[in-house]
């Protein structure tokens, strides 16, 4: 009950950001809802499967890159077609990565995503003519389940019609995948996590399983690429580079991958904490540093276990 | 009729170590053998070899008939064959009720599913609680695998096994690691439990002749590596050399 009122309460908040006047604020939660909806499926895989993936910005970019050819090489502006795109380009993608890297687990399966995502950036790199290189392409504004907006400025529409489409869809994520955890398939990946040996002897298609987990987390991941790409309006090949996986794993472990809203609070505190840090100091990767190492040392359970330790007592 | 499990002059060697050297072992419908034998015998390559995990450098091991030898063990609890552990062996994090969904969900062939209710499905609630009855774990559904005493961790990890309600079971030393006023509770609640799920067939390795004495039908004594004896609990006790070799030392 009390959970019930906490997230209802929290959705309220979100969704009055921008009525507060505070303009900056409203296109900060942007980049947050696209985090969110990535999360939510690298959080399946890694929380819930116990594989953590370094390369799973290669789905973001996959979103992002989605987005940006099908509006900018095709005129095709709709952004329920670019996330459809971006959806089959990241099931095409994942079934043969995933097949490959799901056959390892740990330190090998982490080298594995990363090798992958690596590549995936030196494609977006070379291939200048297809990808428009260190370039990247450019987004173009998409219309929202068929309308153009064409009477709002950029911010009125950011923070305006696509604020709700992309918090709605946020919701929607976070339904979906609420219900995949509490399935038989969310079962049979959290039994495969605590033990995969004793997993297959129950009868645990432990592989194939995994691999599901791999294939629908890449498609959370691209569909937060392309919510990600169009407030900036470019897709640029850093969306697949090491650093940015490696963000969505701070993410990951600063809010917490044990609790179903952690990844959210981590994307959320994440972006926030960034912007402060980034306008008192050029050097905030150092700061950050010292977070996650906090974090890891002190929260393991990230902030999301303070809170809930909070709720319990 | 033709025999449950069996494995045909079954030869495992790991480089030069000879684990197995020409072992036939069969089991039939309604019977309770138990694997006996010394430290190095074989036991545990044996077994892993008839639930299908190795692979034998020769030799046939059929389940049913069927060649079964390497196949690993999803395909062989889909046939009807299941297997519990000598170290306990259970998901630390999930609840009683969780690690009886688990292999329940399996038999069903409903694991892989990404949007159906658990809650809702009313084969996973049943068979979990017919299991959590049967093992005297009703009370404890809700409690987190790790948190749970050695002998009921035990217990659950059997349950956890016959959930699958396989045809033949197989069990690797089930009363180790726990007390000998316990030993016998835990095998009488194994056997009836079998009895209730209609599981054909139980294979057992122990090292408590008590237990093997008091419950087998078969005792198949191994030395090794070969097949020392094998015949009922009488005839094992009046052999001389598996007393010698085998009994012996192990009183």
């Amino acid at each position: 009950m009390i959970r019930h009122l906490v997230l209802a309460a929290a959705l309220a908040a979100v969704a009055a950001v921008p009525l507060l006047g505070r303009d900056y604020y409203a296109t900060l939660m942007l980049p947050f809802f696209a985090y969110s909806v990535a999360l939510l499926g690298l959080n399946l895989l890694f929380g819930t499967t116990g594989l953590l993936s370094f390369g799973h910005a290669l789905f973001l970019a996959v979103g992002g890159y989605a987005a940006a050819y099908l509006g900018s090489t095709l005129q095709v502006r709709s952004l329920e077609a670019m996330l459809a795109v971006a959806v089959v380009a990241a099931v095409v993608i994942a079934v043969p990565v995933g097949w490959l890297c799901v056959r390892y687990v740990k330190i090998y399966f982490g080298m594995l995503t990363l090798a992958f995502g690596m590549l995936f950036y030196s494609f977006l790199y070379k291939f200048y003519g297809l990808t428009g290189g260190d370039e990247g392409m450019p987004v173009a504004r998409p219309s929202l389940l068929g309308r153009g907006f064409g009477d709002l400025d950029k911010t009125s529409y950011l923070i305006g019609p696509y604020y709700y489409y992309s918090l709605a869809l946020c919701v929607v994520a976070a339904v979906v995948m609420w219900r995949i955890v509490h399935s038989p398939l969310g079962l049979s990946l959290r039994a495969i996590r605590e033990n995969a040996d004793k997993a297959e002897y129950v009868g645990v298609r432990v592989r194939r399983y995994r691999f599901y987990a791999f294939v629908i987390a890449a498609v959370f991941g691209a569909a937060g690429g392309v919510l990600l790409v169009v407030p900036t309006g470019l897709a640029s090949p850093t969306l697949a580079y090491w650093t940015h996986s490696g963000n969505l794993v701070f993410m990951l472990l600063l809010g917490g991958f044990g609790h179903f809203f952690g990844p959210l609070l981590g994307a959320f505190v994440f972006i926030f904490l960034q912007d402060q840090v980034m306008s008192v100091t050029e050097y905030w990767r150092f700061v950050f540093g010292a977070v996650l190492a906090a974090v890891v040392i002190f929260l393991p359970r990230g902030l999301m276990g303070v809170l809930a330790r909070q709720e319990r007592a | 009729m033709t025999p449950l499990l069996e494995a045909r002059d079954v030869v495992k060697h790991y480089g030069d170590v000879q684990a197995l050297n020409g072992v036939t072992v069969t089991v039939r419908e309604d019977e309770f053998v138990s694997i006996i034998g010394p430290n190095g015998a074989g036991k545990t390559t044996l077994v892993n070899v008839l639930t299908g995990l190795l692979r034998p450098s020769s030799g046939r091991v059929t389940f049913k008939g069927r060649d079964v030898a390497g196949v690993g063990p999803v395909r062989l609890a889909g046939l009807g064959m299941a297997r519990s552990f000598q170290l306990v062996n259970v998901f630390p994090g999930l609840t009683v009720a969780e690690t009886l969904a688990v292999p329940t969900l399996a038999r069903c062939g409903r694991g892989g599913r990404p949007f159906a209710s658990l809650g809702r499905d009313a084969d996973v609630r049943e068979g979990v609680a017919e299991m959590a009855a049967l093992f005297g774990l009703t009370d404890k559904l809700g409690r987190p695998a790790r948190t749970l005493p050695q002998g009921d961790k035990k217990l659950l990890d059997v349950a956890s096994a016959f959930a699958l309600r396989p045809e033949l079971i197989l069990m690797d030393e089930p009363t180790s690691g726990v007390s000998t006023h316990d030993k016998t509770a835990i095998m009488e609640t194994l056997v009836h439990a079998a009895k209730r799920i209609g599981v054909k067939a139980i294979i057992q390795v122990e090292h408590d002749m008590d237990i093997v004495f008091g419950y087998s039908d078969r005792i198949v004594a191994l030395h090794q590596g070969r097949v020392l004896a094998d015949g009922p609990p009488d005839a094992i006790r009046a052999d001389d050399r598996v007393v010698a070799t085998v009994i012996g030392r192990l009183r």
